[in-house]
């Protein structure tokens, strides 16, 4: 009944009301979210110079430039590591600190907000502060590594403790930072999801005699399948982007030793912008994927119907 | 039969035993979550501890200075830094008043309307949710040349409320939607108009989604740095990411300041979001969880 009022209320200007209502929005995403994907296809098949004129079309020449870029095979497997490990690391941790902070103790709620920190802070200026606190010789780290005895010598001339010197250690430095960042918001989705669950689930589980680990292992997991699977995919999305913890510690360096697919698109943009755009196409490809499997798992034709 | 007659007073022992064991267990929790709390406090506490440590003691190995010093935050205002904070507050302030202007009517229609091209437009919100700026920078960057809106507060303000929007409509939509058409149905009978009844009903029921939506949409828009980096170029002109960005590129980091800006810019941001946390997970990831 009540449908029915709403719709014959609408009906009369059904054809242009939605654009009426919807029309701002779809205006925006078409001046700053559709153009400029246009405009990065169009630019990677152009030839255009340093100065920025265009020369016509190009064809796969950019794209062929950007395979055969000598440091791309390394730069890839680069990629794909630093996807893994971070989304890994941050997903079992995460799972931890969900179960840690859905028990009921004194202070849980200030001990949430603190979690929330590096979520609300920008990434960039988190990446700044772990920089500072890597100092060789007078970063926190650094400092409190010494005192517990976990590094012999601190010091601008120690090379242990020189950790952003050095490319593999700088990696891992910043794989521990892209963790760190993401760890909020992945606990708070799966606190959330945990929340879902109904305690007679555990309640039964009990009765029948099930320990603790075995109830988490299989009741837990499996109703909190949905929630990981969307936190798993945001994540993959996120740090597969992650621009600002690479580019703000080493700046991808020294060279593109340090660098992921979009740190060095960043990079080869100051060389040639449509090289730079081709990049960035590979880059756009890998997103489609991901927002293609999160549109799959997350049916969400369900919720909005 | 035996199982049973064990399990009878097995049963009662642990009934018995559980209010020592459960105390024991919320103090572990408890001592964990704090420990993790901390942990997550540090690099914060850390930004304040750097920006008021006296020059002389900049590199010192210490944990903390032998006094707080905290000049840096008077002085940080002749640097040139204080006009990038008022880039960062424009910039922020203007994308959340867009947002706002452009999602809340998207966000009541596609809640209240069946329409044809409903489900497709939902489903572009949502992919532009997935989309970040840094997958096509050069896009934008050429996009925005050609326009001559580099160097401009109205661009970033387009391009973080563009971004931002999705998330922005997502929250709002669930939150219209949780709110039942009979009340503005009432309201309409009672002879307000639509309008009447959206402004005078819906919305002042709906506000804890829409002031979800403007914060997390002012802090996006404040710690966005990639977009900003390719899109300003004069000093005077950046947000104050892009000047700190500066700051740490340059010979001598003047690292004094840069952390109390950071401070200044990051420490209102935390308890901004606190205030908003819990709703912020339920939108960010509405549609898929529940």
């Amino acid at each position: 009944m009540a449908e029915t009022v709403t719709a014959r209320t609408f009906s009369r200007r059904r054809s242009l009301a939605p654009l009426l209502w919807l029309g701002p929005a779809l205006v925006l995403i078409l001046l700053v979210v559709l153009t400029p994907v246009f405009i990065m296809l169009r630019t990677a098949f152009r030839n255009i110079d340093a100065i920025g004129f265009d020369h016509g079309w190009a064809g796969w020449r950019n794209f062929r430039q950007v395979f055969h870029e000598p440091d791309l095979h390394a730069v890839l497997l680069r990629t794909v590591w630093w996807v893994v490990a971070v989304v890994v690391i941050t997903m079992v941790f995460s799972l931890a600190l969900a179960a840690l902070f859905n028990q009921t103790f004194p202070g849980r709620r200030v001990a949430r907000w603190a979690l929330i920190a590096p979520w609300a802070a920008s990434v960039f200026m988190t990446a700044v502060v772990f920089r500072w606190m890597l100092q060789p010789g007078s970063g926190l780290i650094n400092v409190l590594m010494h005192r517990f005895g976990l590094l012999d010598k601190i010091g601008d001339n120690a090379s242990h403790a020189d950790w952003l010197g050095r490319p593999e250690a700088a990696f891992w430095w910043m794989i521990a930072v892209a963790v760190f960042v993401s760890i909020p918001f992945t606990t708070y989705a799966l606190l959330a999801g945990l929340q879902t669950i109904p305690p007679e689930v555990y309640e039964a589980a009990r009765v029948d005699g099930s320990s603790t680990m075995r109830s988490y292992v299989s009741i837990t997991l499996p109703l909190l399948r949905p929630a990981l699977t969307v936190a798993t995919l945001i994540n993959i999305m996120n740090v597969f982007n992650s621009f600002p913890i690479i580019w703000e510690m080493t700046r991808g360096g020294p060279g593109d030793q340090t660098a992921t697919t979009t740190v060095f698109m960043y990079q080869i943009k100051a060389q040639s912008i449509p090289e730079a755009a081709a990049m960035s196409v590979v880059n756009f490809g890998f997103v489609i994927v991901i927002v293609l499997v999160f549109l799959k798992a997350s049916r969400w034709k369900e919720q909005v119907s | 039969m035996t199982a049973q007659a064990l399990d009878a007073p097995a049963g009662r022992r642990a009934r018995r035993r559980r209010p020592i064991r459960f105390s024991t267990k919320k103090l572990v929790c408890a001592v964990l979550a704090y420990i993790v709390a901390l942990i997550f406090l540090v690099p914060y506490a850390e930004m304040v501890v750097a920006a008021a440590r006296p020059k002389d003691q900049l590199t010192d190995p210490t944990i903390l200075p032998s006094h707080f010093d905290w000049s840096n935050f008077k002085t940080l205002w002749s640097t040139g830094l204080g006009r990038n904070l008022q880039v960062s507050l424009e910039v922020a302030g203007g994308a959340t008043l867009l947002v706002l202007l452009v999602a809340l009517p998207a966000a009541y229609y596609t809640a209240r309307q069946q329409f044809r091209g409903r489900t497709a437009f939902l489903l572009l919100v949502l992919v532009t949710q997935m989309f970040q700026p840094t997958a096509m920078l050069v896009g934008i960057y050429k996009e925005f040349s050609s326009f001559g809106l580099t160097d401009s507060v109205f661009g970033l303000i387009l391009v973080n409320a563009g971004f931002n929007m999705a998330f922005a409509t997502w929250i709002l939509n669930a939150y219209f939607s949780s709110i039942p058409v009979e009340l503005e149905e009432a309201a309409m009978v009672d002879g307000t108009g639509r309008l009447g009844a959206l402004l005078r009903i819906t919305l002042p029921l709906a506000w804890p989604g829409v002031v979800t939506a403007l914060i997390f949409t002012f802090i996006s828009a404040w710690n966005e740095l990639v977009i900003a980096l390719i899109l300003t170029t004069t000093p005077s002109k950046q947000p104050l990411t892009v000047a700190l960005d500066s700051y740490i590129g340059g010979y001598q980091i003047d690292w004094g300041h840069l952390f109390a800006a950071s401070a200044i810019a990051t420490i209102p941001v935390i308890v901004l979001f606190a205030a908003i946390e819990r709703k912020v997970v339920g939108g960010l990831t509405a549609g898929s969880i529940k």
